[in-house]
């Protein structure tokens, strides 16, 4: 049955910005990065190649000893230039001076019509081999899913509602046969249901539209509708011993990619945004590519932050640092590192601000697009506001409480206060809201983490 | 405002690491962020934008939202002062606002100035940044104490309430008494001669009363009728208009033009603060209107039952008298006192309105029942919120068990 579930709660970001819809002309990145930090429950790396090696596209690159079945790949083909590590020597990146042309590692190539007759094992196999197992994320902990389990369902959030999100449907116009094989191997890793959410003030890309055997959901309102913890807390909530698999539309695509070319090759579209890039607009880019080339001679201004992903979620990396494994947005804002005369009094329209104290104006104009930069506008704090958490946080758990049963490393309270619900991302508008500064992401994290190794 | 910077940028190496006022760096920040907000930027990972508003934005709509109660306080000191020696007609409006001024400032500035002293020693001590949060108890002191109070009752009392209604717990944040209402209350059981009776409301300056002049409050007259039988107060209060220079009719009581502390006389006044704080968001219109409702609620619920003269009064004159509504707009709203929980708030103004009511009418040797009932409800908001946040955990767990 197909649910039609209307979010109240929450806030949309407007931002300048917005990447026009068409794909833009980009050189190919020199150099490429697989990062393993993007992979937050990878503890102990173990790496597959060393300085000097050359791979080709498909070819391992690590893999997490506690998980060994899944292989992270190399996106492109070439020779491993740099492996940079951090503090304990912890494993951050690893560079590849990339070939001008791929070659390709060949995994088995099914046609369409195969692709329904693979066996369950078999496509958990390849897939661990084939480089796209990690796009695949559990709940509870928002993590890659283990091979070994059985989700109660299967859920693909089919809209983005962060600011500047890149547009799924648009960015996957050309995978809908890729997307349809995805679907078809999902459907086989659970004994429930496979949903795909969708957002009723879009269009519907046609993409979404023609996939047999699924659940379409359609979800309407502001920011965080979007999210997929959000649409699972209302279709069906995780309760304590469930466990679902969440999947994002491009990684559907990646999936069914693999199985139809055989070959792994995470070719996606993504939005570069933000106010402070010259010309917004799509590319067609591979994971893990240098983003010096998306931003050359495209930036407004030099005191920028460039960011992986949306600016709710994102990482900063430099500005030739390395596009996520998971991103699909590179967004571009000013850095806010500078001190405002009388900024906690003066009244002021240039500021979004969620709230209506004295002097905050933004609330007059919800149409306008807002060009923000990083400054935090405030300094940190202890927890005084109540009740606006609960605004922005369309689920029936109460925020503070849950954030306060975090930082005591109460437990049995977390448990309680549902945290087996969330993800930092379903918390970032209480970050932004939050007249204190706190980093509640940061927090959300802390918890989910504690429980997981619990 | 460069130059501005410049300054703070030429002394801020004494106050940083290493510097010879290293370890007074609080005191440094707390002023330099008063001027600007400073370059701090968000982190590398989560919300790379924030939201405009902030803890001391937030925290000066409430001051703002005062201020009309503090100016109008400081007029009706004067007012009071010219009524009771009978020369109001002598006198005009600026004269009658300096000289309630005169009296109200110097109570402001030692409130702020003895409270402020104590929360840079902690933050010093402590070495963390100077809270905003008592940008707010500084002002509602003042407001909350009646115009002859010794100033230095007002230090003693502020200390005593930032130092054991807050530090003590933690700072701003962790506390569970409102801070005001805490050095209210403190002046109240250290000093009473000084804060009740009929003596205290009104600044003679020396001054000779006029006859049939007497310095009660209106609840004063209410409590009268607790003890006394045939004392109707809406008789009392007509008769006391008639015959004095005070007038204790609805609309005058309404208006604010009565003894009483320095910024509470004043219904009118207090709503308008309302209106700017439930404008803004920042004050929680779920505490405000259910202290309302409560008090209404049980104000009816007494006059209906009427085994004394103060039950018999009008419910309605129980919102314009006194406190009440001062301390359902200022005091039952502080978020860190309150209640927590949107439903919890709702039964936490509820039970104050029901409380405050309760008090004044069967207790003649306290009338004022505003302060205890926020004080006391503060103590128990964290249990209605463990109730509230109970339920949700059962939902949860009701769910999985299905």
């Amino acid at each position: 049955m197909s649910k039609q579930i209307k979010i109240k709660k929450g806030f949309d970001i407007n931002l300048k910005g917005k990447a026009e819809k068409n794909i833009g002309d980009f050189a190919r990145a020199e150099y490429f990065a697989i990062k393993p930090s993007d992979f937050i429950h990878v503890s102990r790396p173990k790496l597959e190649v060393a300085v000097g090696d050359k791979v080709q596209a498909g070819d391992v690159v690590f893999f997490d000893k506690l998980q060994d079945s899944v292989k992270y790949l190399a996106p492109v083909s070439g020779e491993v230039t740099d492996i940079v590590r951090g503090a304990k020597r912890r494993l951050l990146e690893v560079k590849i001076k990339a070939d001008a042309e791929d070659s390709y590692k060949e995994f088995k190539k099914y046609t369409a019509q195969e692709v329904g007759g693979i066996s369950k094992e078999d496509a958990i196999k390849e897939m661990c081999d084939g480089g796209v197992w990690p796009h695949i994320i559990q709940r509870p902990y928002a993590v890659v899913a283990s091979p070994e389990d059985s989700p109660k369902a299967i859920y693909i959030s089919a809209c983005d509602t962060a600011p500047l999100a890149c547009d799924p449907g648009f960015a996957l116009k050309d995978d809908v046969e890729n997307f349809k094989a995805g679907i078809s191997i999902l459907k086989k890793l659970t004994s429930g249901k496979v949903h795909i959410n969708i957002h009723t003030d879009a269009e519907v890309a046609p993409v979404f539209e023609q996939n047999a055997g699924v659940q379409v959901n359609k979800f309407s309102g502001p920011h965080p509708a979007g999210n997929v913890g959000i649409q699972i807390h209302h279709i069906d909530p995780i309760n304590k011993g469930d466990v679902v698999w969440t999947v994002s539309p491009f990684g559907v695509a990646q999936i069914g990619k693999l199985f139809l070319e055989g070959k792994y090759d995470p070719t996606k579209i993504i939005a570069i945004a933000g106010g402070s890039v010259a010309k917004p607009k799509y590319a067609k880019v591979k994971a893990g590519t240098q983003v010096t080339n998306l931003l050359a001679n495209n930036l407004n201004e030099d005191n920028v932050r460039v960011i992986s992903g949306n600016v709710l979620t994102g990482e900063r990396i430099s500005n030739d640092g390395y596009l996520g494994f998971y991103n699909n947005e590179l967004t571009v804002i000013k850095e806010g590192n500078e001190a405002e005369f009388f900024g906690w009094v003066l009244p002021t329209t240039k500021k979004l601000s969620f709230h209506r104290a004295l002097g905050l104006m933004s609330f007059l104009n919800p149409k306008k697009e807002y060009d923000l930069n990083t400054n935090l506008k405030g300094e940190l704090r202890a927890f005084v506001q109540t009740g606006a958490f609960e605004k922005v946080l369309p689920m029936d758990i109460y925020p503070s409480h849950l954030l306060k049963a975090i930082l005591a490393k109460d437990y049995e309270e977390m448990e309680a206060l549902g945290i087996y619900e969330v993800a930092e991302e379903d918390f970032a508008l209480c970050e932004f809201i939050d007249v204190s500064k706190n980093e509640i992401q940061d927090i959300i994290r802390e918890g989910i983490e504690l429980l997981r190794q619990g | 405002m460069k130059f501005v910077k410049d300054i703070f940028d030429n002394v801020k190496p004494n106050f940083t690491n290493g510097g010879k006022f290293e370890k007074y760096y609080p005191v440094y920040e707390a002023i330099e962020t008063l001027f600007f907000v400073p370059d701090h930027t968000a982190p590398s990972k989560g919300a790379h934008i924030r939201d405009a508003n902030d803890m001391k934005r937030m925290m000066n709509t409430v001051v703002i939202a005062m201020i009309p109660c503090l100016l109008f306080g400081m007029w009706n000191a004067g007012y009071q002062h010219y009524l009771a020696t009978g020369n109001e007609d002598a006198s005009t409006f600026i004269g009658q606002f300096l000289l309630g001024a005169q009296w109200v400032l110097p109570i402001v500035i030692v409130s702020y100035s003895a409270g402020l002293a104590v929360e840079y020693v902690f933050a010093i001590v402590r070495k963390h940044a100077v809270n905003e949060g008592f940008l707010v108890s500084g002002m509602l002191i003042p407001l909350i104490v009646p115009v002859t109070i010794p100033l230095w009752m007002v230090a003693v009392a502020t200390i005593f309430a930032v130092v054991l209604g807050k530090e003590v717990f933690g700072g701003t944040g962790f506390n569970i008494l409102n801070p005001a209402l805490t050095a209210r209350a403190f002046l109240f059981f250290a000093y009473p001669t000084d804060m009740s009776g009929d003596v205290c409301w009104v600044e003679l300056a020396g001054e000779k009363a006029v006859d049939g002049w007497s310095g009660a409050t209106a609840l004063a007259y209410g409590a009268q009728g607790v003890g006394e039988t045939g004392m109707n107060v809406v008789d009392n209060l007509t008769k006391v208009s008639a015959s004095g220079p005070i007038d204790f009719s609805p609309m005058s009581m309404f208006m604010g033009t009565i003894p009483g502390s320095v910024g509470e006389t004043s219904t009118l006044m207090v709503l308008i603060g309302a209106f700017l704080l439930l404008a803004t968001g920042v004050g929680s219109w779920r505490i405000m209107t259910s202290v309302f409702a409560g008090g209404a609620v049980m104000g009816l619920l007494m006059q209906g039952i009427g085994a004394n003269e103060f039950m018999n009064m009008p419910f309605f004159y129980h919102l314009i008298i006194g406190g009440f509504a001062f301390g359902a707009v200022f005091m039952a709203t502080d978020p860190v006192s309150a209640a927590h929980t949107n439903m919890g708030k709702i039964i936490y103004g509820f039970l104050i309105g029901i409380m405050a009511v309760l008090i004044r009418v069967l207790n003649p040797a306290y009338p004022e029942g505003m302060m205890m009932a926020i004080l006391l409800m503060n103590v128990f908001a964290p249990l209605i919120d463990y109730y509230v946040v109970s339920a949700n955990k059962k939902r949860r767990l009701k769910r999985a068990t299905v």
